[in-house]
C-alpha cells in the first residue's frame, strides 16, 4: 500500500514496480510512435504536431514548477520562450554553435532574465504579480521587435541543421526533443522531491510560515523563477528549430495565456498533469485551426459562418473553445485532468464503498 | 514642443485613465483583476460600429444601445461564470477572466474578421483646434472633455447617490453591508455593469483615435493596468491621476528619449512602482495580517 517506511522510499523516482513497468512501456511507445504515425496517420497526427506537443509540454512542466508548486503567477512565459528561441537561433546562425551547446545557453539566458524578474516578484503577491509578469511578457517581445540584431519585425530564419552530413528532418528532431523532454520531466520529478522542491511547496502553502521555518524566501522564489524560465528557454530553442522561422509577433500575450491554460487544464501541482494539458490543448488548437476540414461539423460551421459570421475568421472558433475550456475547468474541476485522474483512482481503490 | 507633448499625452492618458477606472471599480469591490476588460470594451465598440456603419443608426441611439449591451454583457459574465466559482483562488479568478477574454476575442474575430476598420465617430481625428499656439486634434480635445465629465459623474455617483454609497459600503466591509440590508450580490452586478460602461467609452475613444480591429485593446490593457498600479489599484482618483501621469510620461519619453521604446515605459513604471510603493500613489497602504 501507500505507507512509506523511510525517507529514501519517499524520494524514489518510481514509487512501485507497477509505475516502473508503465514508465518503460510509455518510453517504448514514444520510441515507436513515429513509425505508427507515418504508417497509419492515427488521429490525423503528424510528427510535426507531436514535436510541438513535446515542446509545449516542456514549457508547461516548467511553468508548473512556478505556478503549481511555488504558487507564483506568471503571465509572461511567452517572453522567456521568445528569449530562448532568439538566443538559440542567433547562437547557431551568427556564431555557428552546435545545437547541444546553443540549447543550454538559451536556457541559461532565459533563466537569467527569470532571476531578474524574480527580484521584483519577491515583494508582489497574486494579482500584482500577474500584472508585473504580464508587462514583462509584452515588453520583451516589443524590445525584440525593435532591435535589428534580432531581425526586427521580420524575425529570423532558423538555419537548417545537419546530422552526420544529412539535413535534419522532423523525425530526427522528434528523437532529439523526446530525449530532452524525458530528461527534463525526470528532472522536474526529482526536483520536487528534494529539499528545494519541498521549500517551493512550503512557500506555496504559506510563505510566512515557510520563512519562519528557515526557508530563504529571496533565494527560493528567484530560484523558482529561474528554473521555470530555464525550461521555457530550452523549449523556445527547440521550437525555433522545428518551426524553422521565428517572428516576434508570434510570442504575444495569447501565447502566455495558452501556457497558463495548459498548466491549469492539466492540473496544478503535478508533473504528469501539465503534460496531459499540453497534449490536449495543442492537439485541439491545431485541429480547430482548420475546423472547416473536420467532417460533419466543418461544413455546417462554414454555412453558419457565411450566413451570420465572417468566413475569414472561422479559425477563431479555436480561441473560443480554448477560453470555454479554461473557464469550465476552473468552475468544475479546479485540479484539472490530474484531479479527475485522482478521483477515478480513489473510486476504484475503495470500490464497493 | 514640451507643451505639445504634455497636451497630447494628457489626451491619451485620459483613455488609459478610463480603462484603469473600469478595472479599479471592479478590483475594489470584488478583488477580481479583470483581464477581460479590454475585450469587453472592444466587443462593445464593435457593436457600436455595426450600429453606426451597417444599420446607420443615429449616434445617440447607437450609444444608448451600446451601453445597454455593455451592461448586459458584464452582468451575464458576473452571474453565469464568476459567481459560480466556489471558493476560488486568485489564480482561478484570473483564469476565468482570461478565459472570458479569449471567448470574446474569438467571437469578435469570427463575427467581424481580422480586417482593420474605422469607427464612424462624430468628431474627426484629422482636424485640429489651436489654443495659444498649441495644436490639439479635435478627437484628443473631446476625449479629454468626455473623460473629465465621466470622471465627474462617477465621483458624484459614488459620493451622493444611495446606490453609490451602498457600493462603497460593500467595498469596505461586505458582511457589515449585508447586515445593513444591502443586497451585496446585486451590488456586485451593478459594479460590473458600471465598469463595463466606462470601459466601453474608453474602447470607443481609443478606436476613434486609431483603428478598430480585434487586437486593438491589447496594448491599452497593459497601459490601463500600469495606470492602476501607478495610482493605486484601490483608489478611484488614483486611477485617474495614474492614467494622466502615464500618458504624459510616456509621451515625454517618446519625444525626448526614444520613440521606438516608448511602450517599455509602462512596464518600467509597473515594476518601479511595485518595488517602491506597492499600494500606489494615492491609495492607503494596508498590511494583511496572518
Amino acid at each position: 500500500m501507500d505507507i512509506k517506511r523511510n525517507y529514501y522510499e519517499d524520494i524514489e523516482l518510481f514509487k512501485s514496480n507497477t509505475i516502473l513497468v508503465w514508465s518503460i512501456l510509455f518510453l517504448i511507445f514514444l520510441a515507436i510512435l513515429p513509425w505508427f504515425i507515418m504508417k497509419y496517420h492515427l488521429l490525423g497526427l503528424s510528427i510535426y504536431i507531436v514535436n510541438l506537443i513535446a515542446v509545449h509540454a516542456i514549457v508547461a512542466i516548467g511553468l508548473n514548477i512556478l505556478v503549481g508548486f511555488t504558487g507564483q503567477i506568471s503571465m509572461g512565459h511567452a517572453g522567456f520562450f521568445a528569449l530562448g528561441a532568439f538566443t538559440a537561433v542567433i547562437l547557431v546562425l551568427r556564431w555557428s554553435f552546435p545545437l547541444w551547446i546553443a540549447l543550454p545557453v538559451a536556457g541559461f539566458v532565459s533563466s537569467a532574465f527569470g532571476f531578474i524578474l524574480g527580484l521584483p516578484a519577491l515583494r508582489l503577491k497574486g494579482p500584482y504579480l500577474a500584472i508585473a509578469t504580464l508587462g514583462f511578457g509584452m515588453t520583451i517581445t516589443t524590445i525584440i521587435k525593435r532591435m535589428e540584431f534580432f531581425g526586427g519585425r521580420m524575425g529570423l530564419q532558423a538555419p537548417k541543421l545537419e546530422l552526420f552530413g544529412t539535413p535534419m528532418k522532423d523525425i530526427h528532431y522528434y528523437y532529439v526533443i523526446m530525449v530532452i523532454a524525458v530528461l527534463m520531466t525526470i528532472g522536474a520529478v526529482k526536483l520536487i522531491k528534494t529539499r528545494v522542491g519541498r521549500a517551493f511547496i512550503a512557500i506555496r502553502d504559506s510563505d510566512i510560515a515557510a520563512e519562519a521555518m528557515g526557508v530563504n524566501l529571496t533565494y527560493y522564489k528567484t530560484l523558482a523563477f529561474a528554473v521555470s524560465a530555464f525550461y521555457a528557454g530550452v523549449a523556445g530553442g527547440l521550437y525555433a528549430f522545428i518551426l524553422g522561422f521565428i517572428n516576434p509577433e508570434s510570442f504575444h500575450l495569447i501565447m502566455s495565456i495558452t501556457f497558463l491554460a495548459m498548466v491549469v487544464v492539466g492540473g496544478l501541482g503535478s508533473v504528469m498533469g501539465p503534460i496531459c494539458g499540453a497534449t490536449l490543448m495543442t492537439y485541439l488548437d491545431i485541429k480547430l485551426q482548420a475546423i472547416q476540414d473536420i467532417s460533419l461539423i466543418g461544413p455546417a460551421l462554414v454555412t453558419l459562418s457565411q450566413k451570420y459570421m465572417s468566413i475569414a475568421g472561422i479559425s477563431n472558433i479555436a480561441v473560443i473553445v480554448y477560453g470555454l475550456i479554461m473557464i469550465l475547468i476552473v468552475l468544475f474541476e479546479p485540479l484539472g485532468i490530474f484531479g479527475f485522474w485522482i478521483r477515478t483512482k480513489r473510486y476504484w481503490k475503495t470500490w464497493p464503498f | 514642443m514640451f507643451g505639445q507633448l504634455i497636451v497630447s499625452g494628457l489626451a491619451v492618458g485620459a483613455c488609459y485613465a478610463l480603462l484603469a477606472l473600469a478595472m479599479v471599480i471592479i478590483y475594489k469591490t470584488s478583488e477580481v483583476l479583470n483581464f477581460a476588460q479590454g475585450e469587453m470594451a472592444m466587443i462593445s465598440t464593435f457593436i457600436a460600429f455595426t450600429l453606426l456603419d451597417t444599420y446607420q443608426v443615429p449616434f445617440p441611439y447607437a450609444l444608448a444601445i451600446t451601453f445597454l449591451f455593455a451592461i448586459v454583457l458584464a452582468i451575464f459574465f458576473e452571474m453565469v461564470f464568476l459567481r459560480q466559482a466556489k471558493d476560488p483562488t486568485v489564480l482561478g479568478l484570473i483564469i476565468i477572466t482570461l478565459g472570458f477574454e479569449m471567448v470574446l476575442m474569438g467571437f469578435v474575430g469570427w463575427k467581424w474578421g481580422p480586417d482593420q476598420r474605422a469607427l464612424p465617430f462624430p468628431v474627426s481625428n484629422i482636424e485640429a483646434y489651436t489654443f495659444y499656439g498649441l495644436i490639439i486634434s479635435k478627437i484628443n480635445f473631446w476625449t479629454l472633455i468626455v473623460s473629465l465629465v465621466l470622471m465627474l459623474i462617477l465621483f458624484l455617483f459614488f459620493r451622493y447617490t444611495k446606490l453609490g454609497i451602498a457600493m462603497r459600503a460593500t467595498q469596505q466591509n461586505q458582511l457589515a453591508a449585508r447586515v445593513m440590508g444591502i443586497r451585496t450580490k446585486w451590488i456586485f452586478s451593478f459594479t460590473w455593469a458600471i465598469s463595463s460602461m466606462v470601459g466601453a467609452v474608453a474602447g470607443m475613444l481609443i478606436a476613434a483615435m486609431g483603428v478598430l480591429d480585434p487586437p486593438m485593446m491589447m496594448d491599452p490593457l497593459l497601459k490601463g493596468f500600469a495606470s492602476g498600479v501607478l495610482g493605486g489599484m484601490t483608489s478611484l482618483p488614483g486611477a485617474a491621476v495614474g492614467g494622466a501621469l502615464l500618458g504624459v510620461i510616456e509621451n515625454l519619453f517618446g519625444g525626448y528619449v526614444s520613440l521606438s521604446f516608448k511602450s517599455v515605459v509602462a512596464f518600467a513604471i509597473i515594476v518601479l512602482m511595485l518595488c517602491i510603493k506597492p499600494s500606489g500613489l494615492l491609495a492607503k497602504h494596508y498590511v494583511k495580517k496572518v
